[in-house]
């Protein structure tokens, strides 16, 4: 393999060997198509992203927050995106390149469902069939998007071994490609996996640090003091750092979920978090070399966060090195900040956000300090999948910021 | 089990060898036992057995399920290595795990540490599913210093490079995936059998194939197309299966797997005959 596949020691391609002759099909298509540009497909992928998706995204002042923490805080609006997630940016990208490879069928997993709707959106765009592997937990938790994605015409496959979430979902959408590699291209949803996944996803979603370079440039004169991103599998988060790699002045946050617990349960194989920048170690899973939450044998745990797009065991190999070589800092807020970065982001800047980009205001909250003068937050996506999980997590606790529903109560329940 | 044949006897002598899978542990340690030797007595001439994974991508859902038991009933690599020296078999056992359980073992970084304790044991070699030739120098170089061998596994989709690169790597024999996809019992032999054996028939290491065989015809099929064994894995777990849902005697259960093992090995024999009438080699 081609040394630009590791990243120091974490990446590579530990896949059943069935897939491997996908794989260089794909690292072939990729290098052809998204790096040189072939036929013009990078082209044809930013307009695409213009008209369909709606790019660029604003970068907006945010008021209130600003006042709030003293400090000049801007939001980049990946929430605007079509979709409501900065996924489209990847999702198009490779159902586009399917199209490119002349693959007839599209398979892809999904934890909070993102994903799996952005997929489903450009499948439908692009007209390609297109099947999504979801965790029974998480088709529970997230059924806006499970609507979604059926209404665009994907077929939803529900994953019911382990605690049916994410890395579930991925394995099973693994065994299918096993299957039926020769048509079929996987449509990997975060910067994790075999190589070129993980360079691939990158390559995608940089257009958003991109554009934040840019409007900064513009905006402000400068770049920011710092970039703050939450972190699950990290494609938001390198979409987000990636053009900032080189200025070694911007600070570059990654805000994982600390879930209810840093604590590890090696007995039960539960780890209560996803903090794997954080906390994991070494190993292999996925078909990348990466950190990991493992048992000291090597057995994956069972991870666990209030967002269900934070909830996975693994993390993308690049953000792993890059917090080795002391460029990214990884830090995590538990499950009740996040809740409370929530609303109130919702109450005093009106914009919902995911409960996975809910960890990032989470950690401005409890940091103000740990930003700089001027920072930048990336919005990775909105909230609306997340409210009736809001809803009911926020009874179960006793927050600083809250929100009372007796409306429904005062209402009745009378049509 | 430390004096085991080594896998180049075990597939010298001069009829197609039979090997059977389980995974190790399921549904407990006690019964797995008794398992594995039943299928010995069948007529097993390699095992391969399965040390119980979280994530065993390359598994369908008969596997799978026999690893979340086995995993439950408190299978560990220590307790795989204690199973290895408790079983009472003639044959050689080759390891088939998932590349993190080898990796995270012992002190070290590196398969090295798992590796030799597999020696110590009497293990014969390894085949590691999400280990592609690419990434597999180090445990190669490590199944070198102590004397084991590295099995690779050739899908219908493997060509060209990939090829030469896995003879290069291969030792003890070559599993050749009989179909695309993930393991499973099927009903019918696939078609890509008798093309991917011709892609490496000029190869010195044993053939054999794996991946949906259920039954003797199947294994006579795939030996008169020229393998030189035949791998079967979950058409034996789903004896176990069916005989720990409904809380069957392990002694049934065990009969059963000898019953089919006998079978599976009478299915190869036959194929080989048919293949010297034929004309074959
Ligand atoms: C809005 C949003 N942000 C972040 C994530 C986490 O993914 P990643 O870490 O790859 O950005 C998800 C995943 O579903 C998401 O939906």
């Amino acid at each position: 393999m081609s040394e630009t596949g590791k990243f120091g020691e974490y990446g590579g391609q530990y896949v059943p060997e069935a897939l491997m002759p996908a794989i260089e099909e794909l690292t072939d298509a990729y290098e052809r198509y998204v790096l040189n540009n072939e036929d013009g497909f990078m082209n044809e992928f930013r307009e695409r992203l213009r008209d369909f998706g709606g790019r660029p995204t604003p970068l907006q002042y945010a008021d209130q927050l600003s006042g709030a923490y003293d400090a000049e805080v801007y939001l980049k609006r990946e929430d605007l995106l079509h979709g409501g997630a900065h996924k489209l940016n990847n999702a198009l990208g490779q159902v586009l390149l399917a199209k490119y490879m002349g693959k007839d069928r599209i398979i892809a997993e999904t934890g909070a469902g993102q994903h799996g709707t952005a997929t489903a959106m450009a499948a439908a765009h692009l007209d390609m069939p297109c099947e999504i592997y979801m965790g029974r937990t998480d088709i529970n938790r997230q059924r806006p998007n499970v609507f979604r994605m059926r209404l665009n015409g994907a077929e939803v496959n529900p994953v019911t071994v382990g605690r049916g979430t994410l890395k579930e979902a991925i394995s099973e959408t693994m065994r299918d490609w096993a299957t039926t590699v020769e048509t079929t291209h996987y449509v990997i949803g975060s910067i994790v996996g075999p190589d070129p996944f993980p360079r691939m996803v990158r390559d995608f979603h940089s257009v958003i640090s991109e554009e934040m370079r840019e409007q900064s440039r513009e905006r402000l004169g400068r770049l920011p003091d710092s970039v703050v991103a939450c972190a699950g599998g990290g494609s938001n988060t390198m979409g987000a750092f990636a053009e900032f790699a080189e200025d070694d002045e911007v600070e570059l946050i990654a805000v994982e979920a600390g879930g209810s617990s840093l604590a590890v349960d090696e007995e039960e194989g539960v780890a209560p978090n996803s903090a794997t920048l954080s906390t994991g170690d070494e190993g292999v899973l996925h078909g990348a070399r990466t950190k990991l939450l493992q048992d000291s044998d090597g057995q994956i745990m069972e991870s666990h966060s209030v967002s269900a797009g934070l909830d996975y065991a693994g993390v993308g190999p690049e953000l792993a090195h890059l917090v080795d070589t002391g460029r990214v800092r990884p830090v995590n807020v538990d499950d009740d900040a996040a809740l409370e970065g929530f609303h109130r982001l919702s109450q005093e800047e009106g914009i919902i956000p995911a409960l996975e980009t809910a960890h990032a205001f989470g950690y401005l909250h409890e940091n103000p300090d740990a930003v700089g003068d001027v920072t930048v937050i990336n919005v990775s996506g909105r909230g609306d999948k997340d409210l009736q999980t809001v809803i009911e997590e926020t009874e179960q606790r006793d927050l600083d910021v809250d929100v009372d529903m007796s409306v429904f109560d005062t209402a009745g329940g009378a049509m | 089990m430390a004096n085991n044949p080594d896998l180049g006897t075990a597939f010298g002598r001069d009829e197609p060898a039979f090997v059977p899978y389980l995974a190790a542990g399921d549904p407990d340690y006690e019964a797995s036992i008794g398992y594995v030797e039943a299928l010995a007595r069948g007529g097993a001439d390699v095992i391969e057995l399965g040390l119980p994974f979280s994530e065993p991508i390359a598994e369908g859902k008969t596997i799978q399920d026999a690893i979340v038991r086995a995993l439950d009933a408190g299978m560990t690599p220590d307790r795989y290595f204690e199973f290895v020296e408790d079983v009472d078999v003639d044959v050689p056992l080759v390891c088939m795990t998932y590349y993190n359980l080898i990796y995270q073992y012992g002190d070290e970084d590196g398969p090295r540490s798992f590796v030799e304790k597999a020696a110590d044991v009497g293990l014969t070699g390894f085949v590691v599913p999400d280990l592609p030739a690419e990434e597999a120098d180090p445990l190669r170089t490590a199944c070198d210093e102590f004397g084991l061998d590295l099995v690779f596994i050739v899908a219908p989709t493997t060509r060209g490079e990939r090829l030469d690169e896995m003879r290069e790597q291969v030792s003890g024999y070559v599993y050749v995936q009989a179909r695309l996809g993930t393991t499973g019992a099927r009903d019918d032999v696939s078609d890509q059998t008798d093309e991917s054996l011709a892609r490496i028939d000029d190869w010195k290491v044993p053939k054999a194939v794996g991946f949906g065989i259920k039954k003797g015809d199947h294994a006579a099929r795939i030996v008169r197309a020229g393998a030189d064994g035949v791998i079967v894995g979950s058409a034996l777990v789903d004896i176990v299966a069916e005989g720990t849902e409904s809380d069957e005697p392990v002694s049934a259960v065990a009969d059963r797997l000898e019953t089919r093992a006998r079978e599976l090995k009478q299915g190869a024999l036959r194929g080989a005959r048919e293949r010297a009438k034929a004309g074959g080699d």
